[in-house]
């Protein structure tokens, strides 16, 4: 295994976020009743003609700019011939010649160290209606047809299924911060298909490659090049030879398999669509585009690192989802300490957010509630452990954490009097204990702190509980 | 009185006075069509009790619609097979417009499979046959609209003009033939041969009635991209001014070999009158010429080869019933609904868009293209018109070029560098041959500048008799 | 020869037309002398010369981003071959 390199190039496809398709009125919108988004332009009905929608064309224009890709002057469609029953005119308006935009790049964080994995051409075509296939025939629904598609090609660059994984990630954060798309594999709204091939280390010219379909998540993406690669290494360690050829993978059993349906040579035929004219791109879109342009993951985790002083690696994580970065600065501009909130936000809040299928956009936790909560442990008023509770209860209810504390009585119990009879009791309770202390077990003191604790319901302050016993337990000896 | 037999300018006025209605035209042409047609086969798709109901209900004129133009729940068929019983679920952009102006819409008249001809033999309805002699073509594609207007079964069709569908059949039927500009007219609801090439057009009796339905069609259409964004100037109040100090070019390339000596003579004999209206004639050289039919056949082609490939037999028209897999389904579907020119065409397409052959071919001709139509360029810098014969030869005989299509395809040689140029295009009548065979002048223009052929036309129609000639039928 | 069998073979699998042996032998002869007629243009030194897709000069046309009312289903296959509800309906595509 360790004598091979994997070679990988992924391909996405983007159903772009506007109301209407891309050559046609009809809606976007998914989970229409069938043929009920459609008209004859969508269908391919003899005599319709495609109209460009200009909002395809800004967020076309956006996503080029935030994958670094020179915007070109001028762009064409072209037609791309093939016969298949979800494409309705047998051919799929497309851009070949003078796509949208080409030569951009993407960074990935790869153990540490960022990697520039290279975007071929990122170009604009209309999407396909959809199949279902019963016992004895196959369906077609239209709706999809004539959907704006970005198709966003990689060059060859990674080397690793796990390099594929974390470039599909970084990419969905990119397309999640300028708002192109809903960016959801489920629904199909992207998707994603990978060439693999693998060579001896040392070896110069690319091995013959497969194209892998059929993977709805992007760890499904990472398994099936997984298995892609081993098959292949075993099959060239072997003796054997990889065909050129497109596999569908199986995620429930976890292999890729040959296609059976597209045998055929690929012939597309290209041509310039003589039904659209050519449009001056840079020049008609790039102005408005630039305007709408927010602040994209690479500079804005420099950013987090330089103004809040966080490391790379929490920079890194709070970036890679815009929502949760948003609600980062919204609390550090509320709260001092800006470690102290990605803290929380990466540990407390990452996690509940994870065991409930939440994102933080979803999460019922106002950003000066977190912080309000974080002041009341600076001033003493509750104490961390609670705070954690607290934290749940919060975002459960909705409540205000300042309000929680006040109705459920939570703030620490910092006058002596309560604690002394608190660590009176405790004391008397448990007279191994302080016999351990006594006989030179110093740690035995926390056991007793732990007590002290649970009696106040943890309410008093650890700090002064300490402090008390150590005094009291001084006395006994 | 025969309304069948008169113009749409003159059944305006009489409708307008109140002398008739529109019910009394449509039944003058039923009467006609009922009487003819089954001879002459130049209507394909017509329902007598429709047209009746509609007349009933319009104060406008009848008009013909070649069947490759969709309307709303109508037989909508491009005469193939494959689109057998297709009733399109919307209107063409020209058909909104004639019924926004309350045009009858008559019926479907025949054409060449897919306007794949030059000779209306294509059809899978059978050929129509040229009015003036049974035995002949009437030209194509158009050639049921050119066919019912000259025998009077109209007053006037919609055709379409891809390489000279409207002109060629227009001169062999004895009738105005109008191509448009490329833009002119909204191609939305046009079944696409050649996108880059088509354009719908007017048959009509005279110069008049071309410029008064050019203006109902004509327009900017936000559903056509390629539709140019030129006001509809009213051609019909400019055309009656004389021609007098107008440059027209003759280019010589239009009369060498290969020209029937009577359609020469009418054609040399109509530019001496042209002179006598007092435009100066010049020749002219249109160098690239010789290529235009060799350019026109790998682009419409490729084109045609893309636009048909949606008639696969899956949400509409023909599909083979005895396939299984999906393959054979398309192939089967194919292979029996399309004939025998479709096939050539579609295939031939798509080999000069195969890989390998792209450059050699497809991308040659577009260059070739430049080419051509920068020679009308350079004409039209210094002349205001061209005049050449419409077609080399007048009707030829039913049958006599269907098994050799370069000889056919030869036809269009004067009609195709106006679609390959964009530019308009009018044919006139101009004459008759010794046979007593219509023979059509051809008149091109600057882009957007069909006033000036319009006006040429008419000038040369009004000092003539040609255009009131009808055939015995 | 301008053209061969198996070229129009190749090209009449692409554009999914099924040829009988006796259509294949027919069209190759004609299309072969098509072919040859075409190959007139090769005389053309084109080099420099910029290819017309268009003839007419038209440039950037758009349309909105606004929705507008599409087909009832029941217009939108009321031409179909075949259906099942108001999906179009062909052959068993196996995929796998």
């Amino acid at each position: 295994m360790t004598d091979y390199e994997i070679v990988i190039g992924l391909e996405v496809h983007l159903q772009l976020k506007t109301k209407s398709k891309v050559f046609c009125g009809c809606s976007t919108a998914f989970g229409a009743p069938p043929n009920t988004h459609v008209c004859p332009v969508c269908l391919g009905f003899p005599g319709s003609l495609p109209v460009l929608n200009r909002d395809a064309l800004k967020l076309g224009a956006k996503t080029a700019i935030a994958l670094n890709c020179r915007v070109e002057e001028e762009i064409k469609f072209d037609r791309k011939n093939y016969f298949y029953p979800d494409l309705p005119k047998a051919y799929q308006i497309s851009q070949f010649s003078q796509p949208l935009s080409r030569h951009g790049y993407l960074q990935i964080l790869f153990d540490g160290k960022e990697k520039r994995i290279g975007i071929t051409r990122v170009h604009l075509e209309e999407d396909t209606g959809k199949l279902f296939h019963t016992q004895d025939a196959s369906l077609i629904d239209f709706n999809r047809s004539g959907t704006p598609l970005l198709e966003i090609v990689s060059e060859p660059d990674m080397s690793s299924p796990e390099e594929a994984y974390l470039y599909l990630t970084a990419l969905k954060s990119i397309l999640e911060y300028i708002d192109v798309s809903d960016c959801n594999m489920e629904e199909g709204s992207l998707r994603c298909d990978a060439n693999v091939s693998v060579r001896k280390k040392g070896v110069k010219e690319l091995g013959v490659k497969t194209e892998i379909k059929n993977m709805n998540s992007f760890k499904a993406v990472k398994a099936a090049l997984e298995y892609e690669a081993e098959r292949q290494i075993e099959t060239i360690g072997s003796g054997g030879k990889i065909t050129q050829e497109t596999r569908l993978f199986d995620s429930a059993r976890g292999v890729t398999e040959p296609m059976r349906s597209k045998e055929e040579s690929h012939d597309y035929r290209y041509f310039p669509e003589p039904d659209l004219t050519p449009f001056d791109f840079a020049k008609n879109i790039l102005e408005d585009v630039k305007n709408e342009m927010p602040e994209l993951p690479g500079p804005k985790r420099k950013r987090f690192m330089s103004n809040y002083g966080l490391s790379d690696y929490d920079a890194a994580v709070l970036v890679s989802d815009k929502a949760m970065a948003d609600y980062f600065e919204k609390c550090a501009s509320l709260y001092r300490n800006s470690k102290i909130i990605a803290n929380w936000i990466m540990g407390d809040i990452s996690a509940y957010m994870k065991e409930h299928g939440l994102t933080i956009d979803r999460l019922n936790l106002k950003s000066e509630y977190l912080t309000g909560m974080l002041d009341m442990i600076d001033k003493g008023v509750i104490s961390g452990k609670i705070a954690k509770s607290l934290l749940i209860d919060s975002i459960q209810t909705g409540k205000d954490p300042i309000l929680l504390v006040k109705e459920k009585g939570l703030e620490q119990i910092t006058d002596a009097g309560q604690i002394d009879q608190a660590v009176d009791q405790v004391i008397k309770e448990n007279q191994k204990i302080v016999g351990d202390f006594i006989s030179g077990k110093q740690n035995a003191v926390m056991a007793l702190v732990g007590k002290v604790m649970t009696k106040t319901k943890g309410k008093a302050n650890p700090r002064k509980v300490i402090e008390m016993l150590k005094k009291r337990l001084k006395g006994e000896a | 009185m025969e309304l069948n037999k008169l113009t749409a300018h003159e059944l305006r006025g009489l409708l307008d006075k109140g002398d008739i209605s529109s019910i009394d035209i449509s039944n003058s042409i039923l009467g006609a069509v009922e009487k003819k047609d089954k001879a002459l086969n130049a209507i394909v798709h017509f329902d007598r009790e429709k047209v009746i109901e509609r007349s009933k209900a319009s104060k406008g004129l009848p008009i013909f619609i070649k069947d490759n133009i969709c309307v709303k729940d109508e037989m909508t068929t491009c005469c193939s097979k494959i689109l057998n019983g297709f009733k399109p679920p919307y209107d063409a952009t020209v058909i909104k417009k004639l019924l926004k102006e309350d045009f009858i819409l008559m019926g479907k008249t025949n054409m060449d499979e897919f306007a794949f001809g030059s000779s209306t033999e294509s059809s899978c309805y059978g050929p129509t046959k040229n009015p003036w002699d049974m035995e002949r073509i009437p030209g194509g594609s158009s050639g049921g609209s050119a066919a019912c207007v000259a025998a009077d079964e109209a007053i006037f069709a919609l055709g379409s003009d891809t390489g000279g569908s409207i002109r060629q059949p227009a001169a062999l039927c004895g009738v105005v033939g109008l191509k448009p500009t490329y833009g002119r007219v909204s191609r939305y609801g046009l079944i696409a041969f050649a996108s880059s090439l088509d354009q719908i057009g007017t048959l009509t009796k005279d110069v008049e009635d071309a410029a008064l339905l050019l203006k109902v069609i004509s327009g900017h259409d936000s559903m056509d991209s390629t539709s140019a964004p030129v006001s509809v100037p009213d051609h019909s109040l400019k055309i009656k001014d004389d021609i007098k100090g107008l440059k027209i070019g003759i280019p010589q390339e239009y009369f060498g070999q290969g020209l029937d000596s009577d359609v020469k003579n009418c054609v040399l004999k109509a530019i001496e009158k042209i002179g006598q209206l007092g435009a100066k004639c010049e020749k002219v050289n249109l160098p690239h010429t010789e290529y235009a039919v060799a350019v026109y056949y790998i682009i419409a082609t490729a084109e045609a080869s893309s636009n048909l490939a949606r008639f696969d037999g899956v949400q509409y028209g023909l599909r083979a019933k005895d396939a299984k897999a999906i393959i054979d389904m398309y192939k089967k579907t194919r292979a029996q609904g399309f004939g025998d020119e479709a096939k050539r065409r579609i295939i031939l397409g798509t080999f000069a868009l195969s890989s390998g052959y792209y450059d050699a071919y497809y991308l040659r001709a577009l260059k070739v293209r430049t080419l051509i139509k920068k020679d009308f360029d350079d004409a039209f810098r210094k002349f205001d018109a061209i005049v050449t014969p419409t077609s080399p030869t007048p009707a030829f005989k039913i049958g006599e070029r269907t098994q050799d299509p370069l000889t056919m395809y030869l036809s269009d040689i004067f009609t195709i560098s106006a679609n390959l140029a964009g530019i308009p295009g009018v044919s006139v009548p101009c004459g008759f041959t010794k046979e007593n065979l219509p023979v059509g002048l051809q008149i091109l223009g600057r882009p957007f500048d069909e006033e000036t052929i319009l006006k040429i036309a008419y000038n040369y129609e009004q000092a003539t008799e040609w255009h009131k000639k009808r055939p015995d039928l | 020869m301008a053209i061969t069998k198996d070229t129009v073979k190749y090209a009449a699998n692409l554009a999914r037309i099924e040829l009988s042996e006796k259509e294949l032998e027919h069209f190759t002869g004609q299309l072969d002398r098509v072919l040859e007629y075409v190959h007139k243009l090769e005389g053309l030194n084109v080099e420099k010369l910029a290819p017309t897709s268009h003839v007419m000069d038209i440039k950037n046309v758009y349309r909105d981003d606004i929705v507008k009312e599409s087909l009832p289903a029941s217009e939108a296959i009321k031409n179909a071959p075949a259906k099942e509800g108001d999906l179009f309906k062909v052959q068993k595509i196996i995929e796998a």
